[in-house]
């Protein structure tokens, strides 16, 4: 458990690096750093389906923001260096479908589901013991609202974040005029 | 935008009623059948937004304004923290289901049972609803922050 601390810290500084620098991409490569070591610490907490939402997220999220930041097209390389980046560039693909061979190897037949194999998974417990312990009859609702409230709760705070970010970019009077009332 | 013709009028007039009560039906029932918060919210938030696609902009303005809608979306998420933080008090744990054991509640399958779930997709369902028609309203009116119209800028504070 000490390494998902060491991670902790990690994410910390970046935060703080990101927040306290002047120079945009460094502080859109620390946002990236914070992304990843959020998807690793969630790994740890074996929260596998949101390491990998985090890390999907943090892909588009990074490559959209270095595009914004670097406003013009990164310069082509030729000669004996395209040679090796072509080399190195086929090597790692490789290296990541063998990786990914050896997964789609361990993952259960299509259709099968994950908990039939582990009798003590907690969606059996959700199945058993929902309505007696939520009296919910939809045993989603049971799931959402009362087992994992806390992705509920995430869920809501993400929703009226991005609607006060949506009413803040498109409100009639600019923060400028606010705080100068010339009127 | 002064809304569109007299038959669409009358047609999303009666079928607004219609509209907000399933909103309502889902919101509620959302621990007994399929639905709840999210989904009654927005059945809620398409009612409005039909009339203002019938009546026009103004019409929907008037019967849901901004700075109330804005209200409702807040106290909404508040009240839903309400709930989180109530089980935290009463029971010791964050989001315990802190109604579901007491004698005087309803058995399973009723209306009123299942502890706070029914107040959590109530909560829900309102802030999800005002948050979205506040967003369409905001993004469909291109006209709403042009600088023909007057400026006050009080609305969002």
């Amino acid at each position: 458990m000490a390494i998902f601390y060491i991670l902790m810290v990690f994410v910390i500084i970046a935060a703080i690096v990101a927040v306290e620098t002047k120079n945009l991409l460094s502080a859109v490569i620390c946002v990236g750093a914070i992304g990843f070591g959020g998807s690793l610490m969630f790994l740890f907490l074996r929260a596998p389906d949101i390491a990998i939402t985090q890390v999907v997220v943090e892909v588009l999220g990074l490559i959209i923001l270095i595009r914004a930041t670097i406003a013009r097209d990164l310069t082509f390389i030729s000669g004996d260096r395209e040679f090796f980046g072509v080399v190195v560039s086929l090597v790692i693909i490789f290296v990541i479908f063998l990786a990914g061979v050896k997964v789609f190897e361990t993952l259960p037949d299509f259709g099968t589901p994950i908990f039939a194999e582990a009798p003590d998974a907690a969606s059996q417990t959700y199945i058993s013991e929902g309505l007696q312990n939520t009296g919910a009859a939809n045993i989603v609702t049971s799931v959402i609202l009362d087992f994992r409230a806390y992705d509920t709760l995430g869920e809501a705070t993400v929703l009226f974040t991005a609607i006060i970010g949506a009413t803040v970019i498109l409100r009639r009077k600019s923060r400028k005029s606010i705080e100068e009332p010339d009127e | 935008m002064k809304g569109m013709t007299i038959i669409v009028k009358t047609i999303s007039g009666w079928v607004k009623v219609l509209i907000i009560m399933f909103g309502i039906y889902i919101t509620l029932t959302g621990h007994l059948s399929p639905g709840g918060g999210f989904a009654g919210g927005v059945i809620l938030a398409s009612a409005y937004v039909l009339l203002m696609l019938a009546f026009g902009k103004e019409y929907a303005e008037e019967n849901l304004p901004i700075p109330l809608a804005s209200k409702l979306e807040s106290v909404g998420a508040l009240l839903f923290a309400l709930v989180a933080i109530m089980g935290a008090i009463s029971s010791g744990s964050f989001f315990v289901n802190f109604l579901q054991h007491k004698e005087a509640h309803g058995q399973a399958l009723d209306l009123i049972s299942a502890g706070t779930i029914p107040y959590s997709n109530l909560f829900i369902g309102i802030k999800v609803g005002a948050s979205l028609f506040l967003v369409i309203l905001i993004l469909s009116s291109s006209q709403y922050y042009s600088p023909n119209r007057p400026i006050d800028g009080k609305e969002f504070k």
